[in-house]
């Protein structure tokens, strides 16, 4: 046990109260200089520091609307889509609830691809910041797993023939596929049962996982410290430090971010509350126009497309097609041929790789043309859903691809500043046609988008070692305010 | 890197606009009347008289209309049928089975269909507005009646004492190597009992009035939104200076 300390009975009211606390819950003053007072972050943050407490707040927002949510909807195939017109018309306030956990819905994923990019630019993820993007990563993917659930709770047209296209990919896996998907169905299509348990999963699993997720990503985050734009480290044995022994380019979190993040809270709040009230359907790309048609199983809408976050992944999915196929079989071949070509690896591991390359052009069906039954691979739809997976799941390895000397993007070689703007307008491209009906100019489109996404990162080992590197200095730069 | 992305911009913008080609007649644009009460009053008129009949608007209480100004009293003495109280939803009286056998599907409800038939033409009261304009005399059809915007429409023309019978004329053009028919104007075949201007403005009501009822809400969402922004904008200005009041001390 602590020592019990005394106060002056001189002192004033709140001191004593403070006191009386602090000798019987010592923990909670402590955590609070941790993680508050004393926390020491980099004085160089730049406005893109503001989204990681703007994921927070978002959450929260989404938390606590989603609780006034459940009041009055109704998990019911029956009732749900009527329970929704309820809130937004006879519930007092309730259109206003609702707008903000839809719009906000939007906007965590708007934050969250910002202050992931942040980290990509200015290599947040490197030692020793490796399980703090991975705990990241995990939220990530824990969030697509949340909006998609709770996408299909309105009972819409497009709730509900999206979750059937979704669901119906896993029946693409080889062997349990068709079982796979009737299991998380609970039914031969998405019906009542569905509805049920995407309800259970979005109101409480996923949401308990997230929460434990994102004390994970910020106590780990408080352990080794922030990064900053300039990637240098201002905790460590050559950082300087105060009199005090505070690093000197830190400063206390509380009251210096917490003001600072106020304020970026504020202009966020703008922007949000703009759509919210002015354009709560954002253009069709918040709230789809199919989605105030009551769920029809029987009435199969002409163009199904995801919600706007999911449509870069949407666009990878849908690229794989059985010609794509051979274009990877054929980028396959070329590795494997420069492999025993160029590299001196032993004849054993060459042979295995032979034999390895083999068996994947049968399964990525390269012998397909040949008509031979034995020779007929796995249809490219399986792989259209293992790389919409693989381009979320390669997010967790980046730590270990990226090999370049220094962190900030500000002192790499101008070019990769590049490849990283065409990266963004990459992504940007593949969202925009993973909303459009499929066309042939779109699916090759669509196909290169792919091969860019994933080139950049599984060629990282590489191409982040190249050019010219500037200096990078011994302290962070900071001018005043 | 400018260069690129204009040119994906404009690549995009172009298909864009082949996507849209694809589709059938521009929809014209609705008169924008979700703030006259008069026209509101009018469209929930022409609402229960032409289309709750067969058309229901199962999410819509009769007693929300108080917020286009009409008492309690009013609406029971004007849009209600005998049966019905004041805080009922707008339930049609027809029959699913039979509306199935006339029609041949079952008239949707209309609560929100200023909402979902939004799309790529404009928003959903612009293809409303236009929808209800350009029905005419089909023989071919069952019910006599074709649409321009949805082709082979289950629905006769409604209101079509009002409007009165109208043909298409079409005009064959060559384009891109195709022969297309292309819209050209209407003929009045035999007049209704509204002029053409008095139709297209009670169309717009209507239109107006199903706008308003697919988000009763959205008059006071907006009222609210600007002082809500207005509020931010000033907490924005005093978070700015806080936050610099802080930071001055920081070299």
């Amino acid at each position: 046990m602590a020592q019990f300390k005394e106060i002056s009975p001189n002192a004033t009211a709140t001191q004593k109260l403070a006191n009386w606390f602090d000798n019987r819950f010592p923990t909670a003053g402590a955590e609070y200089r941790k993680h508050m007072s004393e926390y020491y972050a980099p004085k160089n943050f730049n406005f893109w520091y503001f989204f990681g407490s703007l994921a927070m707040l978002v959450l929260v927002l989404q938390i606590v609307t989603g609780i006034f949510l459940t009041m009055h909807y109704k998990p019911d195939a029956a009732l749900a889509f009527g329970s929704v017109e309820y809130i937004m018309r006879d519930v007092p306030w309730g259109w206003l609830i609702r707008y903000m956990h839809s719009t906000g819905a939007s906007a965590f994923f708007i934050v969250v691809y910002l202050h992931m990019y942040r980290g990509l630019i200015y290599g947040s993820y490197r030692k020793p910041r490796e399980l703090v993007w991975l705990f990241g990563c995990a939220i990530f993917l824990a969030l697509m797993a949340e909006a998609f659930m709770g996408y299909l709770l309105p009972w819409g047209q497009m709730s509900y023939w999206g979750a059937q296209v979704i669901i119906n990919l896993f029946s693409a896996i080889p062997f349990i596929g068709p079982d796979l998907s009737e299991w998380i169905r609970g039914d031969y299509v998405v019906g009542d049962a569905t509805l049920n348990r995407f309800f259970a999963f979005h109101v409480i699993a996923v949401p308990l996982v997230l929460l434990g997720l994102v004390v994970a990503h910020l106590l780990a985050l408080h352990d080794v410290g922030s990064n900053n734009p300039d990637g240098v480290e201002i905790k460590g044995p050559n950082a300087p430090l105060d009199a005090h022994g505070h690093p000197l380019d830190g400063v206390p979190f509380h009251p210096y971010y917490t003001v600072h993040d106020i304020f970026g809270v504020a202009v966020f709040l703008m922007v949000f509350s703009a759509i919210m009230f002015f354009a709560p359907e954002a253009g069709g790309y918040f709230l789809e126009y199919n989605n105030f048609i009551p769920a029809d199983s029987l009435k199969t809408p002409l163009h199904i497309a995801p919600v706007w976050y999911f449509t870069p992944f949407y666009s990878m999915l849908r690229a794989i097609t059985t010609e794509m196929m051979y274009a990877l079989s054929a980028i396959l071949l070329i590795t494997v041929g420069w492999v025993l070509v160029k590299t001196s690896a032993s004849s054993l591991t060459k042979l295995l790789l032979v034999v390895l390359a083999i068996a994947f052009l049968w399964m990525f069906n390269a012998f397909g043309f040949t008509g031979l039954d034995v020779l007929q691979g796995i249809d490219a739809k399986f792989w259209g859903v293992v790389v919409m997976g693989g381009a979320v799941v390669i997010l967790f390895f980046l730590p270990w691809l990226d090999k370049s000397p220094v962190k900030s993007i500000r002192y790499r070689p101008g070019w990769h500043k590049a490849v990283f703007g065409v990266f963004i307008v990459d992504f940007v491209v593949l969202a925009y046609l993973g909303t459009q009906p499929p066309s042939p100019t779109g699916e090759r489109i669509s196909q290169l988008g792919t091969l860019f996404y994933f080139g950049f990162f599984l060629l990282m080992p590489w191409w982040t070692r190249l050019g010219e590197f500037k200096p990078v200095p011994e302290r962070i730069t900071f001018a005043a305010h | 890197m400018k260069k690129l992305l204009l040119t994906l911009i404009s690549a995009l913008a172009f298909s864009a606009g082949a996507f849209a080609s694809e589709e059938g007649p521009a929809w014209d644009k609705a008169p924008n009347n979700i703030n006259d009460l008069a026209a509101l009053q009018n469209g929930a008129k022409l609402f229960v008289n032409y289309c709750l009949s067969c058309h229901s608007a199962a999410f819509m209480r009769f007693n929300r209309m108080r917020d286009i100004g009409l008492t309690e009293q009013q609406i029971k003495d004007n849009l209600l049928f005998t049966t019905e109280k004041v805080g009922d939803t707008m339930k049609a009286a027809i029959d699913p089975k039979q509306a199935k056998e006339w029609f041949g599907a079952n008239p949707p409800d209309l609560t929100l269909v200023a909402r979902s038939r939004s799309g790529h033409g404009g928003t959903g009261a612009d293809y409303l507005y236009t929808y209800l304009r350009t029905f005419y005399r089909d023989p071919s059809k069952p019910t006599g009646w074709n649409n321009l915007v949805f082709p082979n429409v289950g629905m006769p023309h409604v209101l079509w004492q009002l409007q009165g019978e109208r043909e298409p004329e079409f005009e064959t053009r060559e384009e891109h190597g195709h022969e297309m028919k292309v819209f050209k104007g209407w003929k009045q075949v035999t007049p209704g009992t509204m002029t053409p201007l008095q139709y297209e403005e009670a169309v717009g009501d209507l239109v107006g009035y199903l706008t308003w009822m697919s988000e009763p809400a959205q008059n006071a969402r907006v009222r609210v939104g600007v002082w809500v922004l207005l509020f931010l904008a000033l907490f924005t200005a005093i978070t700015w200076r806080l936050n610099a009041a802080f930071w001055k001390e920081i070299k």
